[in-house]
């Protein structure tokens, strides 16, 4: 370990036992611990991920033939009653986009590994503010169940809030009477309000509580990458409370933001919620961008290659990302100027996404690589990312965008940057920290046969979809014309690969937590050099009571104190 | 007649084979496709199937001669329609693959667009990352490469791979940009309006310069829609009828809540919203029936409120129109016109 840095070690006077851990209530219920919380977070990620994936589930059952075959039965409804099963059918759209974005998602990465493991790279003993960092995670759990509670309450059409994760007036507004709508709403504020202080605590904490000598351009990438999504979080959040706000008093205080009958305008809902919307798919998916950097150059025994534009390449990806909103809108009848502005200035988004992508094939070029877990992991992540990436680039352009809006192709795309995208790079770093986090070590032979099925069963799910996309299937339909059986039958063969891909997954951390070895502080060599690796597994209750200190002869890639310097 | 029997006699038979079929070789076939359009998607180019061809001849022989009644066109296979990849047809599963044929001149521009620009730059740099990545993956494994290089910069390349996507999205956005000029052209004064109303759960279609009556559409019941060889949830009771071949001024709005009034093979998705009116040229290059389906979350039905646009020759649409209880403009447009130009000129006095 390095030398304690003076002035330092008086404080830390005061916690003489490290391990000192509360009991279970205080422990867990109300934890100042920024590990426990992060655990906590995946835990909960991890149980709304079930939710989420098995509404997913009931979805690609009713899709796989066409007529309606299950909504009856879940609405409660006479055969035939098709408005009951169509009201049915919005409210588990709603819920499994919810659900994947704020409940799954969103704590996954930033409140979970971001919580773990963004003190521990820069060597900080906690989160700069710890109750609220408790209050962030209960305020997450409290808008789960206000999500969760909405689908038992009348919303129009039946139980629950059936307007699409997107909320747009007035189908949220006077199209859907009764409470179920509300409390969904309440749910993103509860949500949102816990990721806004999540974000300010980052945001501190990676600005205040560095070891001495961690400049910001010593910093893993995957710290850049929360500070990035923290300062997105930040910035959009509040348009998106204040867009559902009015939304809310449109629905019960008679006030007409988005309603042309009092002067309103239903667009204008959407250009609030897109203000937030798109920069949140950044927000879901640059943390991964963060976690890969660090898993390809530990499986590569290599730095990361050109560190410098990969850290402004996500500060460029999250400046652009506030300015191309409109084009989730390009059907609502924009001005062809502004078509046109937001088509160009969409596209200049795949030219920092691209210095990404070739990044890390540099990093492993001239490398020596590994293919553990973490690794076969991200290699996945980059190839289906691309082929993500470059349907975004097709979409686009607005006026092919005409013909594919509100089809397929955007489901297939962005389940290809998100489910396949922001969720591998979430298994990634799930095998990756799994052991540093528990002291258990994972079965590799289970999770490489979890990847596999994985990326097989998303690919025979989303692949086809472009098909159906194109050839005119639109969303959010709960049953369709004959001619597009085949490649809907295919997509839900894939739903049930991907399941089965998901139980070696729960064995897997089953086995693990029972009968896993010890992997020691550091079991991926030498590759893997940033500040958790020198802690012990899991790491002690406070960590960094002395602060490590980066010196002088440390880079972005190397903190590891000088007595265990990879040979060269 | 016979090509609708034709057609729903080949249903029940594909419906059949396809229990005989069985999984394995639904499996084979989804694979066999999924290869084919990793490789040779650029080659999906649209081609013109003479048994369309045949086919819309004999549908707009089938209509009535003019102004002795209406009855509604039978639609043709593969054309305003989605593609059942199970058909037998010989490149059914191709179709099946990519967009509908198009059947506006910048429907099949932005097609030309994505099979030309697009889809093989897409291809090629997807493939070319999977390339570099089995090659890495190859190449410097740890039994290969045993000591790791320390290169962590080359800013040659880094300029290279920063400046050449930038590139290829200019030469991208030549076509793009021209496309959206393109869909974005004002309507002519002579453009015939239809007003696309949306309501919860079904369209309806008014038409203001020929006596602004409205026509309302609902979706064919599974029984009718079978019965008269249409494909159910595209089906409709009461067409958009149009007439082909002239500029069309299509507006849009809704009673209740955001629709989007979207048919595939016109190239053509404009939202339905409440308190807005929404304009867009539309000019159908040839008769036809082309389906399409409301693409806006808009409440419970949003999955059975279909659209069919009937595309007519000019005399065929002035029948129906007179039909439906409306005016030909014709004669009383000259008329009108004489009468407002003195008024014209006395203003400018």
């Amino acid at each position: 370990m390095a030398t304690t840095a003076e002035g330092f070690e008086a404080h830390h006077d005061d916690h003489a036992h490290a391990d000192h851990k509360p009991g279970f209530f205080a422990r867990w219920f109300m934890s100042t611990n920024h590990k426990d919380i992060g655990s906590l977070y995946l835990m909960f990620a991890i149980v709304a991920g079930i939710v989420g994936g098995a509404i997913s589930g009931i979805m690609r059952a009713e899709l796989a033939e066409p007529g309606i075959q299950y909504l009856y039965w879940w609405a409660g409804a006479s055969e035939g009653d098709l408005a009951a099963a169509g009201h049915m059918w919005n409210v588990f759209i709603t819920a499994h986009g919810l659900i994947m974005v704020f409940f799954m998602v969103m704590p996954a990465m930033i409140g979970g590994f971001g919580n773990w493991f963004v003190p521990l790279m820069i060597g900080a003993p906690d989160m700069a503010f710890p109750r609220m960092n408790n209050v962030s995670f209960w305020l997450t759990v409290a808008g789960f169940l206000s999500l969760l509670f909405s689908m038992f309450v009348p919303g129009g059409g039946g139980q629950g809030a059936g307007v699409g994760w997107t909320v747009y007036a007035p189908l949220s507004t006077t199209g859907s009477v009764g409470p179920a709508v509300d409390f969904a709403i309440f749910s993103l504020h509860l949500a949102g309000a816990g990721s806004i202080l999540g974000a300010t605590n980052f945001i501190t904490t990676i600005f205040n509580l560095r070891a001495p000598g961690m400049t910001l351009h010593k910093m893993p990438l995957f710290v850049w990458s929360v500070l990035v999504t923290a300062f997105l979080l930040l910035l959009a959040l509040p348009v998106l409370a204040a867009a559902i706000t009015m939304l809310l008093t449109d629905r019960n205080f008679g006030t007409t933001f988005f309603d042309p009958a009092g002067g309103g305008d239903p667009v204008l809902y959407q250009h609030l919620f897109w203000f937030f919307g798109h920069p949140e798919v950044y927000i879901m998916i640059l943390p991964g961008f963060g976690m890969i950097s660090q898993i390809v150059a530990t499986f590569s025994r290599k730095p990361v290659f050109g560190y410098l534009g990969m850290a402004y390449a996500m500060v460029a990806i999250g400046v652009v990302g506030f300015i191309v909103w409109a084009h989730h809108m390009y059907t609502v009848g924009l001005d062809v100027n502004t078509k046109m502005y937001f088509t160009a200035a969409t596209m200049v988004i795949a030219v920092p996404t691209g210095v990404k992508i070739f990044s890390w094939i540099a990093t492993m070029w001239g490398g020596s690589l590994q293919f553990k877990s973490p690794m076969v992991w991200s290699l996945g992540f980059i190839f289906l990312f691309t082929v993500g990436g470059v349907t975004g680039v097709v979409l686009a352009n607005g006026g092919i965008d005409d013909n594919l809006h509100d089809t397929y192709y955007v489901v297939a795309h962005f389940h290809y940057v998100l489910s396949m995208g922001a969720v591998f790079s979430m298994f990634a770093g799930f095998y990756y920290w799994f052991p540093k986090m528990s002291g258990r070590m994972h079965s590799e032979v289970l999770s490489h046969v979890h990847f596999w099925l994985f990326f097989i069963g998303v690919n025979v799910v989303f692949f086809p979809q472009h098909f159906l996309g194109m050839q005119g299937m639109p969303r959010r339909y709960p049953d369709y014309a004959e001619a597009f059986t085949f490649w809907h039958e295919i997509s839900t063969l894939g739903y049930w690969i991907t399941a089965a891909s998901l139980i070696t997954f729960f064995v897997n951390i089953g086995y693990a937590l029972f009968a896993g070895k010890q992997p020691g502080n550091n079991p991926w060599g030498e590759g893997a050099t940033t500040l958790e690796w020198t802690l012990s597994s899991p790491p002690p209750y406070h960590q960094f009571e002395t602060l490590p200190v980066i010196e002088d002869h440390h880079d972005y890639h190397n903190h590891l104190p000088a007595g265990a310097q990879p040979a060269e | 007649m016979g090509l609708i029997l034709d057609k729903i006699g080949r249903i029940d038979m594909g419906q059949h084979s396809r229990l005989a079929m069985g999984r394995v070789k639904v499996t084979l076939l989804a694979l066999v496709a999924l290869l084919g359009a990793m490789f040779a998607p650029a080659a999906l180019a649209q081609d013109e199937a003479p048994v369309a061809d045949a086919a819309v001849v004999e549908t707009v022989e089938a209509a009535p001669a003019a102004a002795s009644g209406y009855t509604p066109m039978a639609p043709t296979i593969d054309k305003g329609m989605p593609t059942d990849p199970r058909d037998d047809r010989p490149g059914a599963m191709a179709k099946s693959l990519t967009f509908q044929d198009q059947y506006t001149e910048n429907g099949k521009y932005a097609l030309w667009m994505h099979n030309v620009f697009l889809m093989p730059v897409i291809t090629i740099i997807s493939l070319f990352v999977l390339g570099l990545l089995i090659y890495a993956v190859v190449r410097f494994r740890r039994s290969a490469n045993p000591e790791p290089s320390r290169t962590t910069h080359n800013t040659a390349i880094e300029v290279v791979w920063t400046i050449l996507p930038a590139l290829i999205l200019v030469v991208i956005a030549v076509p793009s940009m021209t496309l959206l000029a393109r869909q974005y052209e004002t309507p002519p004064e002579d453009a015939v309006t239809i007003k696309a109303i949306g309501y919860q759960w079904y369209w309806g279609y008014e038409y203001p310069d020929h006596g602004g009556f409205e026509v309302v559409s609902n979706m064919k019941k599974k029984a009718d829609a079978l019965a008269d060889g249409e494909p159910y949830q595209l089906a409709v009771d009461n067409r958009m009828v149009v007439p082909a071949g002239v500029p069309l001024r299509i507006q849009t709005t809704a009673a209740d809540v955001i629709h989007a009034f979207s048919v595939p093979a016109l190239w053509f998705k404009q939202d339905a919203v409440p308190g807005r009116l929404n304009e867009k040229l539309l000019t159908i290059e040839e008769p036809g029936v082309y389906y399409g389906q409301c693409s806006e979350l808009c409440g419970t039905l949003h999955g059975y409120m279909p659209i069919a646009v009937e595309a007519l020759p000019m005399e065929e649409f002035e029948a129906w129109v007179l039909e439906q209880g409306g005016e030909v403009p014709g004669a009383d447009v000259a008329q009108a016109d004489a009468e407002e130009a003195p008024v014209e000129v006395a203003l400018a006095d």
